[in-house]
């Protein structure tokens, strides 16, 4: 099977940017992965082609790379199929950090945002054995999967606009240790997480779910960790009024209302009001704004009532 | 082709000139449309932050009602196919899930059996109409226009709920853009998120996403864009401005709803399409169709 690679090579000593160097070579067998490749172009075609690697199996973590424009396992993607949709293979280093050279990137701050964290479990006082029981550990068990491969920090779409977000990878962590019933400080690591940077950074672009290679989800954990700090009372950040005043408006008229959500989160902020009247009055003239007070759905009471059945339940 | 509209609260709300477009184009496809008229907000992925049986249950009783008229349902917005899609699988695929939130609808009578298919407007027009009668439909071809297209999150991913683009990959935005004749332009931001459930909280961080993502398809020759999600609309169109101001750079760029583009290129009027409720002025792009829309 002939295989075209276009490999990112840059060499930061003599390479004033980064480029695309094509490789054609024959690939011998349909199982093998792009990882394998790597090593046969670097024994047969191009001994300075720098990359990662481990374990080869999908559990080390190190060959997370950008493969024809997504973060992958280089050892966990085959040849064949990336033939299928690509004629060229495209092979980049992971997005978001510095490239030292070639594929390999500076892993710092990925880890300096996991030590941040705190990655460890700080147990409460006096804690003799605990038997965590199935249901409690499946909360978590996903998290664990974590292999540390930067895939989804790389796919980030907050951390491009805003670098000193915590990321995916370290909320996702951190998801395990307020969800471990053993945690003595899950308060204070909320209280922390909710600050600048924290949870609330999170767009949801979902691109981490996509690219993880074990199933993470760490969006996911991120939003259980934004509803953990609401029901601790941890409201002051405007991520939390969003939610607040979005499930306030759907209880009441059934459907969002587009004018009151921009004033509801501004409330009873004068300053902030008069902020947000300039577009508002905008939105108006082009007939974007709807009424304040809309009629509600029909059939609301049967949405209240699922409102205030949940809410006894909390 | 019958289908149950789900509008969304976007098309109802601060973007009426989709709900309006997308209607008059389902006219003239032979698409009849039964609105939900009761149907809720789907959640936008919010209510379900808050807790997420509640947004199961509500989503719940939109499939039931979807179910008692027999018809698939068809959404209008990117995000709520995003988040119904979702629901659906986790109802369709976990009995007792369904189980548990059927319970909480039984005291006003509403069961959901698993049943109702819910498709986007995007993939009625591929899968449904099908791109060849598109293509014979087409009035006023969009020859000489360079459309950028814009998918937004929720309709790629994840795409283990969705299942109908390739989301590194997709290609149905551009098919479509082909078949009206338009000429498609190929970004990385295609695929990225509008920055759009920051804007109200952290207004920087989002202006930056919508702004890099319009900055990049303007330097890749873009006349317009289109997107499949009104929220991706609001944050590209309506923030506009204010991304402008932050970038220190004049963007100017037309901002289509999918059913606008589809419309002008079957010769709907600008007025059918509601082209002056935009921000930023759709002008420059429909100027540079050739022929005149049928009125």
């Amino acid at each position: 099977m002939r295989a075209t690679f276009a490999i990112q090579k840059f060499n930061p000593e003599t390479d004033a940017h980064p480029h695309l160097e094509p490789y054609r070579l024959d690939v011998s067998w349909r199982g093998n992965t792009v990882l394998d490749a790597l090593f046969q172009i670097k024994h047969e075609l191009d001994g300075s082609l720098t990359f990662r690697a481990s374990c080869r199996s999908a559990i080390c973590g190190s060959c997370a790379m950008v493969i024809n424009g997504r973060e992958r396992l280089a050892c966990q993607t085959l040849v064949a199929d990336e033939i299928g949709r690509h004629p060229t293979i495209e092979v980049r280093p992971l997005k978001q950090m510095r490239v030292v050279k070639d594929l390999v990137v500076e892993m710092d701050p990925f880890w300096q945002k996991i030590g941040a964290i705190t990655p460890w479990l700080t147990p409460k006082e006096g804690l003799g054995e605990v038997v965590i029981p199935q249901d409690v550990h499946q909360r978590f068990e996903n998290v664990d999967a974590c292999i540390m491969c930067g895939a989804c920090v790389s796919a980030c779409n907050s951390l491009e606009v805003s670098p000193g977000f915590l990321g995916p990878a370290a909320l996702a962590k951190a998801y395990r240790f307020t969800a471990d019933p053993r945690e003595g400080e899950r308060s204070e690591r909320l209280t922390r997480l909710t600050q600048e940077h924290g949870v609330w950074d999170c767009v949801r672009c979902n691109f981490c779910v996509e690219v993880c290679p074990k199933d993470v989800k760490p969006m996911e954990a991120i939003i259980r960790l934004r509803r953990e700090a609401l029901h601790e009372g941890l409201t002051d950040h405007l991520g939390a009024t969003h939610i607040t005043a979005f499930m306030k408006i759907v209880r009441h008229e059934g459907r969002l209302n587009e004018a009151r959500m921009p004033v509801a989160m501004v409330w009873p902020n004068l300053r902030r009001l008069l902020g947000i009247l300039p577009l508002g009055l905008a939105m108006f003239l082009k007939g974007k704004v709807p009424p304040l007070w809309q009629r509600p759905i029909p059939g609301i009471r049967q949405i209240r009532r699922l409102f205030a059945l949940r809410e006894k339940s909390r | 082709m019958k289908y149950a509209l789900f509008t969304g609260c976007a098309a109802k709300g601060a973007c009426p000139e989709l709900y309006q477009s997308a209607t008059k184009v389902a006219q003239l496809l032979g698409l009849e449309l039964t609105e939900l008229k009761s149907a809720a907000c789907c959640g936008a992925g919010v209510v379900g932050e808050g807790d997420p049986d509640l947004a199961l249950a509500i989503n719940a009783r939109t499939f039931a009602q979807a179910e008692a008229t027999g018809l698939p349902v068809m959404t209008i917005c990117g995000t709520c196919q995003g988040v119904l899609s979702g629901a659906n699988k986790r109802l369709k695929e976990d009995p007792a899930t369904r189980e548990r939130i059927n319970g909480m609808l039984a005291p006003d009578g509403i069961a959901y059996g698993g049943t109702t298919e819910v498709k986007h407007l995007l993939w009625v027009l591929i899968q449904d109409v099908g791109l060849e009668r598109l293509r014979k439909a087409v009035t006023r071809s969009l020859a000489g226009l360079r459309i950028a297209p814009f998918y937004g999150c929720y309709i790629l991913r994840p795409s283990t709920n969705l299942g109908f683009d390739d989301p590194n990959n997709p290609t149905s935005l551009e098919m479509l853009i082909t078949a009206l004749g338009g000429e498609r332009i190929d970004y990385s931001g295609r695929i990225k998120c509008c920055g759009f459930p920051l804007v109200l909280e952290q207004e920087s961080m989002a202006l930056a996403m919508s702004g890099d993502n319009t900055a990049e398809a303007k330097r890749e020759g873009a006349d317009c864009m289109v997107t499949p999600c009104p929220l991706c609309h609001m944050s590209l169109d309506i923030y506009q401005q204010r991304a402008e101001r932050l970038r220190g750079e004049r963007l100017d760029m037309p901002i289509f709803h999918l059913p606008q583009l589809v419309g002008l290129a079957l010769g709907l009027s600008e007025e059918d399409l509601g082209l002056s409720r935009h921000m930023v002025s759709v002008a420059g792009a429909v100027t540079k169709l050739g022929g005149d829309s049928a009125p």
